[in-house]
């Protein structure tokens, strides 16, 4: 039975992009689902796996709804909207077997569910609903929302898709590359908020973190031809591999300096350094694959001081290139003082004072703070450690800060 | 000369409409319509879908960036519209980027629920249920 639930979990994204396309409507199509797959688990112990499970739910799920809009055409006979479906669905031809036609289905619903006119919170909890599969409970939870509240969220973009008419298809060649950016850029954030510290329940977040990597993994077999999607999934893989280090026995947040490297996943490490190198050679860098060789980097090596900080500030100073951002400038301020020296790190940290939001931005004056007390200033260390534990409001990061305050004595 | 009448109302207090509510307000609108056409003035009319269903374009890095939900700025002011008929809402985005306001403005792109015009001389109607 354990087998049953892991084919209905694998088929149902599938199923359900062709359902919406046959069928014209998102909650016509996951209701339609729903119901295929409530008949799956009564039939398929007794008749046997049916050797194509997305066709048959597809086709099972289909015939559910065209019963449904004929005894709803029949209630109300001028429902708007599902009129005009009702032809199509009954005409189209069993063509869900083909699994280029299944895959184009599959883009079609992720697509959709990125689509830039929906809010980025939207677009979250669209593609972990119908592209992941999670219930509304566990999409709800991982983002600490009442299920109501998040059915709301998933009510309000669904309406947005049908009364905009946000297009069911991949976009056009020219479109194209931005809109695999946004998808991209989606996942990404479904794997931040399974990352971020103090913040829902541990499960949740491991599992949101996980889902993140599978739909990264989907996404980098479905935009072949495009490294930075291998270059995320790699990135994901090189950064989860160094979860079973991150909480202490207390619960507490391990830095990487602090990390006990031996609990790093070596198999998922391997794996992210494999697609680094193979998606680098394609000559197309991009962001993704760029914070991916600067994990993999860290991944490899057997202690903080013993790894390559100069290629890391050289790779921090591509990434520069292509996304500015001051925090990006102060990663590369740190990898700099570890190559170089505090007195490298601390000149290139300079450039950025004259930024507002770093000014007021706690890391900045903690890494400025540890720049200034390993060459010995110690009176502009502390004013810079009593800054960022003022700027603070994360108790783990504040009892950090504390610990390094009375270290200066 | 041609004149704009642009119509500003709470969307909530319009939800909240009792059918009786909506039935005296199609009525006034139908008055005011006919008092247009009575002078020769009427040249058609436009009800938007709600504020929900709106995508708003604009200035961002390179190309405009599309975002959902209406523009909601006070110191941009409304200076026109354009009226597109799209299968969908990817081909209406590709005409509101051709527009030359994107740099400073921005190009609120919003379903038309139901349009009447005699524009062209008679009289058309248009509504997304069609």
């Amino acid at each position: 039975m354990e087998q049953l639930g892991l084919i209905l979990r694998a088929s149902r994204p599938k199923a359900l992009a062709t359902l919406v396309r046959l069928l014209g409507d998102f909650d016509l199509a996951e209701e339609a689902v729903q119901e295929a797959i409530l008949r799956a688990v009564q039939a398929w112990p007794e008749a046997g796996r049916p050797g194509n499970p997305v066709a048959w739910l597809v086709q099972t799920g289909r015939r559910h709804a065209i019963d449904r809009i004929r005894r709803q055409a029949v209630d109300r006979r001028s429902r708007q909207g599902l009129a005009p479906l009702l032809e199509p669905a009954v005409e189209a031809p069993d063509e869900a077997d083909a699994p280029a036609v299944l895959e184009d289905d599959l883009l079609r619903l992720i697509f959709t569910c990125c689509h830039p006119a929906l809010a980025v919170e939207a677009q979250i909890a669209l593609t972990l609903k119908t592209v992941a599969g999670l219930g509304l409970e566990e999409v709800a939870s991982a983002f600490l929302l009442a299920p109501r509240a998040m059915e709301q969220r998933l009510t309000r973009a669904k309406r947005k898709i049908r009364d905009a008419r946000i297009p069911y298809e991949v976009p056009q060649e020219g479109e194209l590359a931005s809109r695999r950016g946004a998808v991209l850029h989606c996942v990404y954030l479904i794997f931040n908020e399974g990352y971020r510290a103090a913040q829902g329940t541990e499960l949740a977040r491991d599992s949101l973190a996980e889902e993140a990597i599978r739909l990264a993994r989907l996404l980098a077999r479905l935009f072949r031809g495009a490294p930075e999607a291998g270059g995320l999934l790699a990135l994901l893989l090189l950064t989860h591999a160094r979860r079973p280090a991150r909480t202490g026995r207390d619960g507490r947040i391990v830095l990487l300096e602090a990390q006990d490297r031996r609990l790093w996943d070596r198999a998922m490490i391997a794996e992210g350094r494999t697609l680094v190198d193979k998606t680098l050679r394609a000559g197309r860098p991009g962001p993704y694959q760029v914070q991916a060789a600067i994990a993999a980097l860290h991944a490899v090596a057997p202690s903080v001081a013993e790894t390559d900080w100069a290629e890391i500030a050289l790779l921090y100073a591509a990434l520069e290139e292509m996304q500015p951002s001051p925090v990006v400038t102060l990663n590369r301020a740190v990898a700099l003082s570890r190559a170089d020296g505090p007195a490298a790190g601390l000149d290139l940290l300079e450039s950025l004072a004259g930024d507002a939001a770093m000014l007021r931005y706690a890391p900045f004056h903690g890494a400025r703070a540890a720049l200034l007390a390993e060459s010995g200033d110690r009176d502009a260390a502390r004013t810079a450690y009593e800054r960022a534990l003022f700027l603070s409001g994360n108790q783990r990061d504040r009892e950090h800060l504390l610990e390094r305050l009375s270290a200066l004595g | 000369m041609l004149y704009a009448l642009l119509i500003f109302e709470s969307e909530e207090a319009m939800e909240r409409q009792t059918p009786a509510e909506f039935d005296s307000m199609m009525a006034a609108h139908g008055r005011m319509q006919d008092a247009a056409k009575e002078a020769g003035a009427f040249r058609g009319g436009v009800k938007l879908m709600p504020s929900s269903s709106a995508s708003t374009l604009r200035a961002g890095t390179g190309d405009a960036q599309v975002l959902d939900g209406p523009f909601a700025e006070t110191k941009e002011l409304l200076v026109g519209f354009y009226l597109v008929e799209c299968d969908s809402l990817d081909q209406a985005i590709e005409h509101g980027r051709r527009l030359p306001h994107l740099a400073g403005g921005a190009v609120e792109i919003r379903p038309v629920q139901y349009l009447t015009s005699l524009l062209a001389g008679e009289a058309f109607r248009w509504s997304s249920s069609d």
